[in-house]
């Protein structure tokens, strides 16, 4: 039939358009890590194997990832069933509170943790005047300081699906198993954890793919202890370039195995079709001690959640050179933010930051509802290889995209489909495209499939074209997961650093760059200035995608 | 000249046969119903009526146009979805100038003529609702005016009550039975209740497997099922093996159960001498005390129906069959004998048993 033609016809576009974007600089850097000067040689991966260090790198980036799920497991987990189950004064207050690392940009998060924990923030100076110091207390650095900040931002994925599957449990599941005789333990160990495996393995995959892909902790407290995605960047600033191309393969490798590990998990939304249980009863905590103690605690946590935000705030409002040792900044002015908006230098970046998240994000959108209109609805033949490319990417850290990237589109050869984009006003846009693909993807298939099918038959039989069912019905039910989609993909475009720092050029250079080199120039107010538009503007739009998102 | 036909339709899944060369014809005006169990290919049927579904072969013709390759609008089919599929964004006015609009209806016009679908199914000034705040029996008609506003040529239904609450059902069903022959538009729709396919449609289609195994009114089916299928499905009925001798001088000889009885009034066979199956009413089947002649069983459940009671008898061979009876004749657990009736008044079936 011909609407069929035109739907596997515009699929072969749509996967060829993928492919090339997607897959085929993946291939290249595997290629490229096997050709020398005088055609295909092993010496590179001969020398990947044989330096003791990239052994150490690989090995640093799977324990550091293991070691924050285990962490972020520690803390998210018992933090979601706490709030599931008990009530207790300030819950409500606190509940808004716990998801506040997620506004947090990697790199933003970083910097307020070293103006916060570094050796010369806050509690490190504070600690020092109270003590008398001469040193400070502790240095953050090394793995440690890297799985500090993992817990603090990754906590947040295992809280939050592991509510999600606490709250799709019915109130019923309980009260059979204690009419059946189950105590508490029983039914938490036999019922509860059993029914929740989906959600922590979806919690724990979700953890370990973004610490491994992690790069600005190590990047900036890492020092001498490297882990792949750092290890890449500095092979590459040597100049040995195809020994990074090995390291990427190698480090494409572990994620790619991670993901067939745990490729059986599946998050909780995915499978649990919407349905929600009805809670069981909250428990109210009576004793006057455990509510002291709940309650001191509860707000402990909130200040140390919120202390990040609060330090990027106060340090915004630091002029350049007037905070050395004292526990507190001496000085506030408004000119850093006055810069950002009327120095045209220092303006740029963010302008730059927000066409380019704006470009990238509309794009994802689009080739998103595409490729779920044609895979989902048209159910085309080549839908499953459509929709693996559009989530491949969030499998692949983004350094590895980055080198692919940078490798794929540094060599004009348009009959192989490669430009010289590198160095171009293109390759960013095109960059935060490949990581914002499988998050709008996601999102759009997601609501897709929960779109009764019999509405397009209905719009179908009512004399509705293909244009007119999308544009009134298709699209105004997809609304709200078309904004959580895109809200996504701006949040993780705008805030983007680890493409960013390998791919910019000066005309394009996002506001992720200029937070570093204003905190190399040791101009801290204006990079925290910058830190805070990224983190308001992520909180921003995350407000506008709930919103959206819960009344569409 | 028939208004609306099916010609040889088939159409494959996979390994499967949905639909098995299935041929229809309607005449102008007339309700026709799809009756069948899950898996019978009665919806497929009804989505390559509507387009959403290509047939591997065979036509489908309305007034002797092949629309066989035309798109669903194109066919001016209107259809009611089995839940609905109402847009839940659009209000109820909306949803009913949907496809006036695609028309090209507006202005002045539109408005009238969605006041006009909306007044046919008694829903007049209910244009500014949601979808959200109408009952279940509401949002069938706004489905139905839906349905009915770009004035369709044929108007299907997908299983149309099976949304609703088994009390509201008879209602909407005796609704939608006028609202039709006020429109008097040619409809088809699927159900799977032989009550609510007997109520509304002037004939009944029973499909089997993707197989047609009978069309007919529903006083046809009843009295001369021609199927073995069709007698088990369409009505209360048991079944139980027999051999069939041959005719006798009151009526036709069977063999039941080591006993002999001759069907004296109006037996419908299909079934040559040889083992058949007697597939049997409940009110052709009568109850006494065994007795010369009868088949012997076991009372295992009375169900009290009104006027009468329904017995399910377990027989001495293993059988099981459902005997009408006065209310209170005998005591689940009590000994019975089974007699034909004295008028079987066409409640009893003979078909040849299936071969091995």
């Amino acid at each position: 039939m011909k609407r069929d033609t035109r739907a596997n016809v515009a699929a072969g576009l749509l996967l060829l358009f993928l492919a090339w974007l997607v897959l085929y600089p993946l291939l290249l850097v595997l290629i490229e890590g096997f050709r020398g000067p005088d055609g295909w040689t092993f010496d590179f991966v001969r020398q990947f194997f044989r330096r003791r260090n990239e052994a150490q790198a690989l090995w640093g980036s799977l324990w550091i990832s293991v070691a924050t799920v285990v962490l972020a497991g520690g803390i998210g987990v018992p933090l979601a069933f706490l709030f599931w189950r008990y009530d207790f004064p300030g819950r409500r207050t606190l509940g808004g509170l716990v998801a506040l690392p997620a506004v947090l940009p990697p790199l933003v998060g970083v910097i307020a943790f070293l103006f916060l924990y570094g050796e010369s923030g806050f509690t490190s100076l504070l600690v020092q005047w109270l003590f008398g110091l001469d040193e400070p207390p502790w240095r953050l650095q090394g793995a440690a300081a890297i799985l500090l900040v993992h817990a603090y931002s990754m906590y947040v994925y295992f809280y939050l699906f592991t509510r999600a599957g606490l709250s799709s449990l019915d109130a019923s599941v309980f009260e059979a198993a204690a009419s059946l005789g189950a105590g508490r333990g029983r039914t938490l160990r036999r019922v509860v954890l059993p029914l929740l495996y989906p959600s922590l393995g979806g919690g724990a995959l979700l953890t370990f793919m973004t610490a491994l892909a992690s790069f600005s902790a190590p990047y900036i407290f890492g020092g001498g202890f490297r882990v792949m995605p750092t290890q890449i960047v500095a092979t590459r600033l040597n100049g040995d370039d195809q020994l990074a191309m090995v390291e990427t393969a190698s480090l494409t490798l572990l994620a790619l195995l991670a993901l067939w590990l745990l490729r059986g998990v599946r998050s909780p939304n995915e499978q649990g079709g919407g349905r929600k249980g009805v809670p069981p009863a909250l428990v109210p905590i009576r004793s006057r001690t455990a509510r002291m103690l709940v309650a001191v605690l509860g707000w402990g946590l909130a200040l140390v959640l919120l202390l990040p935000h609060l330090t990027l705030l106060l340090v915004s409002f630091v002029p350049v050179g007037t905070w050395t040792t004292e526990p507190f900044p001496p000085a506030y002015t408004w000119r850093n933010y006055l810069t950002l908006i009327q120095d045209p230098v220092r303006a740029r970046p963010l302008l730059n930051s927000l066409w380019l998240a704006t470009a990238a994000t509309a794009v994802a959108v689009a080739v998103a509802l595409l490729a779920g209109i044609l895979t989902v609805r048209s159910r085309v033949r080549t839908g499953g290889a459509i929709q693996s490319l559009l989530t491949l990417p969030w499998a692949v850290p983004g350094t590895v995209f980055a080198i692919a990237l940078a490798t794929a589109f540094s060599v004009h050869a348009p009959l192989a489909g490669r430009f010289i984009l590198v160095g171009t006003l293109w390759i960013l846009p095109l960059a935060y495209l490949v990581r914002d693909l499988p998050l709008t993807g996601r999102a759009v298939l997601a609501g897709l499939r929960g779109l009764d099918p019999s509405l397009d038959e209905a719009a179908a039989t009512l004399g509705a074209g293909w244009w007119r069912t999308l544009r009134r019905v298709t699209l105004p039910l997809l609304r709200p997961a078309l904004v959580a989609g895109a809200s996504l993909a701006f949040v993780t475009a705008f805030g983007d650093f680890v493409t960013s720092i390998m791919l910019y050029t000066y005309d394009t250079r996002p506001i992720s760059l200029e937070i570093l080199s204003s905190l190399r120039q040791s101009d801290v107010g204006v990079a925290a200035a910058y830190g805070v538009v990224l983190m308001a503007v992520s909180a921003l739009v995350f407000a506008v995608g709930a919103e959206q998102g819960s009344t569409g | 000249m028939p208004f609306l036909r099916l010609e040889d339709l088939s159409k494959r899944f996979g390994a499967t046969l949905a639909v098995d060369h299935v041929s229809l014809a309607l005449e102008r005006g007339e309700i026709l119903a799809l009756l069948g169990p899950s898996g019978s290919g009665k919806t497929t049927t009804l989505r390559l009526l509507a387009g959403f579904e290509v047939p591997d072969s065979g036509r489908v013709l309305v007034e002797q146009d092949d629309v066989t390759a035309v798109a669903p609008v194109a066919r001016r089919f209107g259809m009611v979805f089995q839940h609905y599929a109402l847009f839940p964004h659009l209000d109820v006015g909306q949803n009913v100038a949907f496809g006036l609009e695609s028309l090209g209806v507006g202005g002045e016009e539109l408005s009238q003529r969605v006041a006009r679908a909306l007044t046919l199914v008694d829903l007049a000034g209910f244009e500014r609702r949601r979808i959200g705040q109408l009952s279940g029996g509401q949002q069938q008609r706004v489905a139905l005016a839906r349905a009915l506003a770009p004035e369709p040529r044929v108007l299907l239904l997908d299983e149309p009550l099976s949304n609703l609450d088994p009390a509201l059902r008879e209602r909407t069903r005796r609704e939608i039975r006028e609202l039709i022959r006020r429109v008097g538009i040619t409809s088809v729709f699927v159900t799977h209740e032989q009550e609510e396919a007997f109520d509304l449609g002037d004939r009944v289609a029973v499909l089997r497997g993707g197989r047609l195994e009978q069309v007919g009114t529903p006083e046809d089916l009843y009295a001369t099922p021609a199927t073995e299928f069709v007698a088990e499905f369409v009505g209360r009925s048991s079944s139980i093996p027999v051999t069939v001798l041959g005719p006798g001088d009151r009526g036709l000889r069977i063999a039941v159960e080591g006993v002999e009885w001759q069907l004296t009034d109006g037996a419908s066979s299909s079934a040559p001498a040889g083992p058949a199956t007697m597939v049997v009413r409940p009110e052709a089947l009568r109850l006494l005390d065994p007795a010369p002649g009868s088949i012997n069983g076991v009372i295992t459940q009375r169900r009290f129906t009104g006027s009468a009671s329904l017995y399910t008898v377990v027989t001495d061979g293993g059988a099981s069959l459902e005997v009408s009876g006065p209310p209170r004749a005998v005591s689940p657990g009590q000994r019975t004998g089974i007699l034909p009736s004295r008028r079987a008044g066409g409640g009893i079936h003979l078909f040849p048993a299936p071969k091995e």
